[in-house]
Parts: structure tokens; sequence; C-alpha cells
């Protein structure tokens, strides 16, 4: 951003379309991956992200004036660590299965790469209220990413959406969607999908420009 | 929970690859696997890294046990991830200047790979003994290499192929994990 003044909104869009930290950064894959078998999953952990990134940058961007430059990093981990110790308690009390399904990557949470980049590149640099928004954009654009994957697994992997049966016993599942391989393949899928799309919007506007540029 | 050593390494190795079954530590395995001559130093320095970083949670995990500390598990692992990173850094920096240049950015990285972290927290929610805890990061760090390697080697190998231009990048590169990861699933069960 070279302007001074951004306005809120596009502070919170930024993260939510244009730099969507799943489809345009390609950033924090593994849970991406790994989560996305069904709807749910996608959504949970979508919102257990979004709350350490929102915490974690307001609290990053509050002390952003005391924290050393040498030991930046480890502070931000630190933090994101805590927050991150918090989520992992609290899915746990309010339930266990959701815990089960999860398992491992909550605490993985801690090394995924948008909390940090976010901290790095944005929240250390910004007052509170702005930085806060930014993260709360990027939360939600990883959380719409995650739901375009699980959406479409569970659909084809399962047949269903959100534990809903859509297609009655006629439905042969595609299992290996719902497999690790199948990850891959529905966000490769996803990219193609953005590269055609992006690719589209760029030929339309060489056009009204003079049609001066060829692809 | 009583597998056997090598079971747990074949698992850790193949069956359960960490990056191709498990999930863990995709930014490296996309970001580092363009050239097969950094691929493999990356792959040891990571497998290095988990090592170190599987024996130090070992034993931190028995300390904070003895003392009921267990909620703190989480920020000293990831403390001691982020030191023996540190070493490795210098260590390289010592003795191959030209590595430690072309791993670049990726090396500090290593911090935030899942997959040092995975090992940690995995051999403590299996509840690996020591000797356990060492094969699962050693066959991890294996796994890992042998992912990132038989990556770098097919995409070096596709860089001379004609390939349309919407789908170069990372669309084919998962594409490609996609085809490879298919592949490592006719592993399944092949560590009992």
């Amino acid at each position: 951003m070279s302007q001074t003044t951004v306005s809120t909104w596009e502070e919170f869009m930024e993260g939510v379309w244009r730099q969507n930290p799943v489809f345009v950064m390609v950033l924090g894959m593994c849970p991406v991956l790994a989560v996305t078998v069904s709807g749910i999953n996608a959504l949970s952990m979508g919102v257990a992200t979004t709350f350490v990134l929102v915490c974690s940058c307001g609290l990053i961007s509050l002390l952003r004036k005391m924290i050393p430059k040498e030991v930046r990093i480890a502070t931000y981990i630190v933090i994101i660590a805590t927050f991150v110790t918090v989520v992992d308690y609290v899915i746990q009390a309010v339930s266990l299965a959701l815990y089960d399904a999860l398992g491992a990557f909550i605490q993985l949470i801690v090394v995924n790469c948008i909390i940090l980049g976010r901290a790095e590149a944005h929240a250390s640099k910004t007052p509170p209220l702005p930085a806060m928004t930014n993260a709360l954009g990027m939360g939600i654009g990883f959380t719409i990413g995650l739901l375009a994957l699980g959406c479409v697994r569970e659909i084809l992997g399962a047949g269903t959406l959100f534990g809903l049966s859509l297609f009655g016993t006629g439905f042969q599942p595609w299992v290996v969607m719902v497999l690790p391989p199948g990850g891959f393949f529905v966000l490769g899928a996803w990219l193609l999908v953005f590269a055609a799309w992006e690719r589209r919007k760029q030929r339309k506007l060489a056009a009204q420009g003079g049609g001066v540029q060829h692809v | 929970m009583s597998e056997s050593v090598a079971q747990i390494f074949i698992n850790a190795l193949l069956a359960n690859n960490f990056v191709l079954a498990m999930f863990l530590g995709l930014c490296p395995f996309l970001g580092v696997s363009g050239k097969l001559d950094t691929a493999f130093p990356m792959g040891v320095a990571t497998t290095f890294v988990m090592l170190v970083a599987s024996l130090c949670a070992y034993g931190l995990n028995v300390l904070l046990t003895t003392f009921q500390l267990e909620f703190l598990r989480l920020i000293s692992y990831i403390v001691i991830i982020a030191s023996a990173v540190q070493l490795v850094e210098m260590v390289l920096k010592k003795y191959s200047p030209a590595l430690f240049r072309a791993l670049g950015i990726y090396l500090p990285l290593i911090t935030t790979n899942c997959a040092v972290l995975g090992v940690a927290l995995f051999q403590t929610a299996r509840e690996y003994d020591f000797l356990q805890s060492l094969t699962f990061a050693i066959g991890g760090g294996a796994g890992f290499t042998l992912a990132l390697v038989l990556m770098a080697s097919v995409r070096e190998r596709l860089q001379l192929s004609d390939v349309p231009s919407v789908a170069q990048g990372t669309a084919l590169s998962l594409m490609l994990a996609g085809i490879l990861s298919l592949a490592f699933m006719g592993f399944a069960g092949l560590g009992g």
C-alpha cells in the first residue's frame, strides 16, 4: 500500500479478496489441505485461525514500540503460541469430537505462515485498530478458502454438505477426494480456475485499452 | 500403543509420509522443490532440525509432566525449535556459505515448518518412548527429503515440456503433488 490513507474497508477487503491468503498468496497450505475433508471441519479451523490472527495482531500492534527489533520474531511466536494454547483448550472443552477430528492441526496454527507473515508485514507497523481490521479480513479470506475446498471435497467425496445428504442413496462417493490426493487436486483445480479468470480479465482490459498488448 | 521401531520408521517414511499423506511442511515442499541442488540439502537440514527438536522435545516433555506444566508444552517446543534452527544456520554459514545463500529465506523458515513441530507434537500425543521418538524423527525427515527430491526431479523435467500457460506455477505443482500422493497411497498398510 503506497497511499497514506487507506480506508478501513480497503484494509478489510485486502485479505478477503485481493490478497486472499489461500488463492492469491498460497500461504498456510498445511491446514488448508489437511483439515478440509468436510465443510464443518473447514469452518471451525477457519474460525480458530481467525481468532488467533486477530488477537495476536492486536497485541503485537499494541506492543510494537516495546519489542526490540532483534528478538521480534521470537516474541511474535511466543505471543501467537499463547493464543493458540487458549484456542486449543477452548475447543477441547466445547467439542471433543471436533478436537479429535482436527487433531494436531489446532496446535499447528502456531506455525501457520499467514499469522507470522501478517505480524511481521503489517501489525508491527500499524496501530491496533487497522491492524486488527486487516487481520480480520485475512482470517475471513482464509476461512473462505478453507470452505471452498472443504465443501467441494465433502460433496464429491461423501455426497454430503455439512453432514446433510445431498444426492440420496444412488450416489457413489468419489472416495479419493477425501483422501490426501484429493486435497492437492481440488486446490490445484481452484488455482487453475482463478488463473483462467485473471487471464480473461487482463485480456478484457487490454482490449479496452486499444488492444495493443498480446498475451 | 506398541509399534516396533521398524514399523514406526516405515510408516513415517512411506505409508504416512509427512508431506504427501499428512500435509506437513508444504511451504518448503512447494517453495524449494524447483531445483534438485537445493531440494536435497534443504531436506537434510530439515531432517537434522527434526532430530534435534525431537530429542529436546522428549526431554522437555518429561520435565513438563513431572512439574505438571503441560499447558506450556506448545510454547516451549516452539522456542526449542527456533534455537535448533539458529544452530543449523550458524553451522551452515560457517562451513558452506554457498549453500547458505542458496537456501536463503527458507532456512529461517524451517522454524515455521509444521513438519518439525509436527514431529514433536505427534510423538507426545502417541506417547513414544525415547528410541521410538528418535526413529520417528529420522523416518519423518527421510520421508520429507524423499518427497522433496522426487518433486524436484519431476519439476526439473517439466521445465522442458510445453505446458499451457494458465496451468504454470503453483497449480501445476499441486496437481503433481496430488499424483505423487496417489502413488504413495500404494504404501498404505505396509507398516502394519
